[in-house]
């Protein structure tokens, strides 16, 4: 499958890259991936299928055993993660959270202030700026851990099946919030989930991996126009693109299993 | 609910009241009773009387123990945090010095105490005992505080290029400040305990005035009541000891800890 919907030069690429841990396990193997400028791109695979460590060796916080992960500009441009949890310093207020990005950088308090402000504000958070963390719902936590991984205002945004542990009004919700943060920004997002549902409604583009050690399978466009709703998620179209990931992802699992 | 909640409040302060009043009735009547002479076992009368009688001299002993108390504390608290950061940033120190922290914590302190009164001027030797009981609380518990910050924060500064510094200020120092305010709780306990067992140790060198050098003291002199009096301060100092650190550790864990955060039911 080549006709991938976006046509913008690659940002990164991950050209045969392979992790094996120190235990022995094979995490990925020979993995060849582009992510293209602007795109919202998924990857979809099973638990334990590497997903996850990919994106970490795009972050930088895992280093790749084989292969090479090249960047446009030559060096590795400005990231945001969201881990699967919220992962907020409890000690530390909504504001604090956010912020700490810029902190770490010493980056200029007023500007700090001005950029915490207006990644609340995206998020829909700013009547809880002063909140600590425990006071807070489940999805207003990862309003806030997406909200500080947008703060510097990243060229690349990593999420790592940041709303599995949602329920799914939430869910729902955070997807359209996101989409609409996309929309309005359009930095590129890597967005690793195990759900076919979820993929199709978001993306432009879905990587289907094997399971461990994990490669790429199978790319499917979704070529849905942008904005999408809850009419889109009742559609014919959405529910035809939901089989063709399924089938796709069940041929990925059975070609591992063969 | 509301009233529920206020009985159980009185309850709460109400019976341990209750409490004492029932058990100082009966030693006194018991003393009274089987006409029990003071210098074997006192009334709480006469106990109380003491206190009033010799309260500049136990005064006097109070703020001495206390102030060792203090001391061996504080000390016992920068050591056992700074000891426990250097173990966390430099593996090295950590396998060269831990065996020796354990060392220096199983080995009893009275056996110790007068191993360094030959080797130390009294009032050192005397701290350095409580300062022994009292740091390893510390450094174990900092120590475990800040091996078990959340790996996924740790990748987050890891990504932000966060320095050393930046990492052990803004992450590890904070996420280990609950299980520190414990040992420093214990530490408190301890360092009153340490500093009674190496005035006891001292006491037969001389010199001593705090307030266990007066139990032995009162001890030889079969002034039971004042031995009495001056355990009773002794309680007293170290309830007060516990419910400050206790409340320390309250007001610097309210916003953001489950174990001193009230959760409404």
């Amino acid at each position: 499958m080549t006709s991938l919907s976006t046509t913008a030069p690659p940002l990164v690429s991950l050209r045969n890259v392979g992790k094996t841990f120190d235990s022995g396990t094979v995490a990925l193997d020979g993995l060849t991936l582009d992510i293209c400028d602007g795109e919202f791109v998924s990857l979809l695979g099973p638990s334990g299928c590497g997903k996850s460590t990919a994106l970490r060796i795009v972050a930088g916080l895992s280093t790749a055993s084989a292969g090479s992960v090249e960047w446009a500009g030559g060096a590795a441009g400005d990231i945001g993660f969201v881990f699967q949890e919220p992962t907020l310093m409890p000690w530390a207020d909504v504001t604090a959270n956010v912020r700490l990005p810029l902190k770490l950088a010493h980056a200029d308090a007023a500007m700090a202030d001005q950029a915490v402000a207006q990644a609340l504000a995206r998020v829909g958070l700013s009547d809880f700026a002063h909140s600590y963390p425990r006071e807070l719902s489940g999805g207003m936590k990862m309003r806030a851990s997406i909200a500080r991984a947008l703060v510097t205002g990243p060229q690349l945004l990593l999420m790592d099946e940041p709303f599995a542990a949602l329920d799914e009004i939430t869910r729902f919700r955070l997807n359209d919030d996101l989409l609409g943060v996309w929309q309005e920004l359009r930095r590129t997002v890597v967005f690793v989930t195990h759900s076919v549902f979820e993929s199709v409604y978001l993306s432009q583009r879905i990587v289907v991996m094997t399971p461990r050690p994990g490669r790429v399978s199978t790319e499917v466009a979704i070529d849905a126009p942008y904005p999408r709703d809850e009419r889109f998620r009742t559609s014919a179209e959405y529910a035809a693109y939901c089989r063709t990931v399924s089938d796709a992802l069940a041929a990925a699992m059975a070609g591992a299993a063969a | 609910m509301a009233r529920a909640m206020n009985r159980n409040t009185a309850l709460r302060i109400a019976l341990p009241i209750v409490m004492l009043a029932l058990v100082l009735l009966a030693w006194d009547l018991t003393v009274r009773g089987f006409g029990i002479p003071p210098f074997v076992l006192p009334g709480p009368g006469v106990v109380a009387a003491t206190l009033v009688a010799d309260s500049a001299l136990l005064g006097q002993s109070l703020l001495v123990t206390l102030s060792l108390t203090v001391q061996a504390f504080l000390l016992a608290a920068v050591g056992g945090i700074v000891l426990a950061v250097a173990f966390n940033q430099w593996r090295l120190v950590e396998h060269a010095f831990y065996p020796y922290a354990v060392i220096l914590q199983v080995t009893p302190v009275v056996a110790v105490a007068p191993l360094l009164l030959i080797y130390l001027p009294q009032p050192l030797a005397v701290l350095a005992c409580a300062w022994i009981v009292a740091f390893f609380p510390v450094l174990a518990n900092t120590t475990l505080g800040l091996n078990s910050v959340d790996h996924n924060l740790i990748a987050l500064f890891d990504l932000y290029k966060a320095s050393r510094w930046q990492v052990l200020w803004n992450l590890k120092l904070p996420a280990a400040l609950p299980q520190m305010l414990a040992g420093l709780r214990i530490a408190g306990g301890l360092a009153l305990i340490g500093a009674v067992v190496a005035e006891i140790a001292a006491g037969s060198a001389g010199a001593g005035s705090g307030l266990a050098y007066r139990i032995a003291e009162s001890g030889y002199r079969l002034n039971i009541p004042r031995m009495f009096a001056a355990l009773l301060l002794l309680s007293v100092a170290g309830v007060a000891i516990y419910f400050v650190l206790a409340g320390a550790s309250h007001l610097a864990l309210r916003r953001w800890h489950d174990s001193a955060v009230r959760r409404e039911r």
